[in-house]
């Protein structure tokens, strides 16, 4: 769907904020993923606040949208969003990882208002995400689901599992977002597993297939629009840049999940245009 | 004629299963042997073949779950313990989605495709487990209770069924209860603890020693988590020695958890091991493998003598 310039910088102007915040409090914590947060960050903000259709005052609400982030490591940019679209208070962001806290390193459904499946161990969310989107099938409901996947993801054998029984059932209320960074832990893509043509691999498979600037909100609200298709389900490949935002992070995997230093701490606060 | 256990299944899906909505039932390309097929032929919009795919299945299924369904997941259990482990230790183990692992062909049921499908181990993984209730289905009429338990109970839960038919040990409506096992036979001597096709032999075997004057009582112990400890003690105490006896290897499975329950209560007894030693077994028939590894009625009465003469 297109979307008004002045919603477009409402937007970016949350993502901005949201990435500030997220490496603020994975430097006060000394622990968590980086990389992978801002890559994923203009993805859920989209999905969050523009075209999911949600109601935080009442998570369970049987009609709304389910967004599941399978690539679960981006925890702290999810909780961040969530937070701010009120599921739970922002300040509750500075418990994250704590002992005792509802913000698990990974996301955990039992504690977490917001999140609709546990993820962490990568490959399973899109099949429980595909469960979801037959049983809604199954009652009628026109509730859509999201699946957010990492690119380092696809290597798992379950992934591809989903994607094809997610044909067969025509699952074409769930739609797959690939965060396309290129990079997962070890180093880059195409030096680990290389994931090939991905357009050609999901239609091969009988999806149909949007692409994207991930960081281009205008577009990615767009493409979750174009990539609707009645009787497939529908994949959209976001290129994003692991670590976006900040320059030495950019690209790197390195900062998957690394703890960030006081000195790298002050020179990304620079970066996203925070005054000392 | 006995009906075999996964026939028993395949008819409790459809007598508890088809009028209520929220049962579900998914199969990874084995319907006809798990007889989960009998339920896609009376429901078959509330049917789901997966494919060859087991993690993806257990996925499917949690996401089902977590929208209100109660899923059914059909498949070999050593396959079921293996490939769809992932999906189950995240999603029913960790997010407790009150998924029902349908472990078909439990022990060596599948007894001539041989090892690579006898499930040996899924006792002890599942157990493992936490949040996970573990059954082993030890009849017919047992069978059709599980089933309407699993749909009562708002629990992950493995639930262990077989390719075979097994002894009748329960008449129609006779009442079970999650956490509970049976006395099927009183006696003072010793206590057979059992699961699955081994009470039916422990049967067999208390029949044999009640020629040489030795009075066993026989426990069904259908639910191995939670596990029901009263009964394991107070069959220790009452008899002074407790032999278990499982179609699964002796590590971790029930008399693991037996012997988890005699060590942390106050009766010290001695213990017989009726099992699968640390060894896989091999294909041939049933009946002569049970007997080649030491799981048939007279492999058990030696254990008892053996454990009653540590008294």
């Amino acid at each position: 769907m297109y979307i008004e310039k002045q919603e477009a910088e409402k937007l970016q102007s949350l993502c901005r904020r949201f990435r500030i915040d997220v490496l603020d409090v994975l430097h006060e914590k000394q622990t968590g993923h980086p990389g992978g947060s801002l890559s994923v960050c203009e993805i859920l903000t989209t999905l969050y606040f523009h075209t999911a259709k949600l109601d935080p005052a009442h998570p369970d609400w049987p009609e709304r949208d389910r967004i599941v982030l399978s690539k679960g490591h981006a925890a702290p940019m999810l909780y961040r969003v969530l937070a701010e679209r009120g599921y739970f208070p922002v300040a509750q962001m500075h418990t994250l990882r704590d002992f005792d806290t509802r913000l698990q390193g990974h996301p955990c459904a039992l504690t977490t208002p917001g999140v609709e499946i546990s993820t962490g161990p990568l490959g399973i969310g899109l099949a429980a995400s595909l469960g979801i989107a037959l049983s809604l099938k199954l009652d009628g409901s026109k509730a859509r689901v999201y699946a957010v996947l990492g690119d380092g993801e696809l290597d798992e054998g379950g992934v591809w599992e989903a994607v094809m029984a997610a044909a067969k059932y025509k699952a074409d209320n769930l739609t797959a977002i690939v965060d396309w960074n290129g990079v997962q832990l070890d180093g880059a893509n195409d030096d680990i597993m290389p994931l090939g043509d991905l357009r050609a691999k999901f239609a091969a498979f009988g999806w149909h297939v949007a692409e994207c600037d991930g960081h281009d909100v205008s577009g990615l609200c767009e493409a979750y629009d174009k990539a609707r298709c009645e009787g497939k389900p529908s994949v959209v490949l976001a290129h994003t840049i692991k670590g976006k935002g900040v320059s030495f992070m950019e690209g790197r995997n390195a900062w998957h999940g690394k703890a960030i230093g006081d000195a790298e701490f002050a020179q990304a606060m620079k970066e996203l245009g925070v005054e000392a | 004629m006995t009906k075999p256990i996964r026939e028993a299944y395949g008819a409790a899906l459809v007598k508890y299963g088809k009028g209520d909505d929220r049962v579900v039932v998914l199969d990874a390309d084995v319907s006809s042997s798990t007889k989960s097929g009998i339920f896609q032929a009376a429901c078959p919009e509330r049917f789901f073949n997966c494919g060859v795919a087991e993690a993806d299945m257990v996925g499917i299924a949690a996401g089902m779950a977590a929208n209100g369904k109660i899923p059914f997941v059909n498949t070999f259990g050593v396959f079921l313990c293996s490939l769809g482990l992932a999906s189950i230790r995240a999603l029913c183990s960790y997010s407790k989605l009150p998924v029902k692992l349908m472990g078909a062909y439990g022990g060596l049921s599948d007894a001539f495709d041989g090892p690579s499908h006898h499930s040996i181990d899924d006792i002890s993984i599942m157990r493992a487990l936490p949040n996970m209730e573990v059954y082993v289905a030890s009849d017919a009429v047992q069978t059709d209770w599980l089933v309407k338990n699993a749909i009562e109970r708002d629990k992950p839960m493995y639930i262990r069924l077989s390719r075979e038919a097994f002894p009748d040990l329960y008449a129609e409506g006779t009442v079970f209860e999650a956490g509970r096992g049976k006395i099927v036979r009183e006696g003072c001597d010793a206590a057979v603890i059992a699961c699955g096709l081994m009470v039916g032999n422990a049967l067999a075997a208390a029949e044999m020693l009640q020629g040489e004057g030795i009075s066993l009582r026989v426990v069904d112990m259908m639910c191995i988590k939670p596990l029901d400890e009263a009964l394991v003690l107070r069959c220790a105490k009452e008899t002074g020695a407790v032999i278990t006896a499982e179609e699964h290897t002796m590590y971790g499975g029930l008399g693991g958890t037996v012997c988890e329950a005699l060590c942390r209560g106050d009766a010290r007894v001695p213990v017989g091991t009726v099992a699968l030693m640390d060894t896989h077994a091999e294909c041939g028939p049933y009946k002569t493998l049970q007997s080649a590894y030491g799981l048939d009625a007279a492999a058990i009465a030696k254990e008892v003598r053996a454990t009653i003469a540590k008294k």
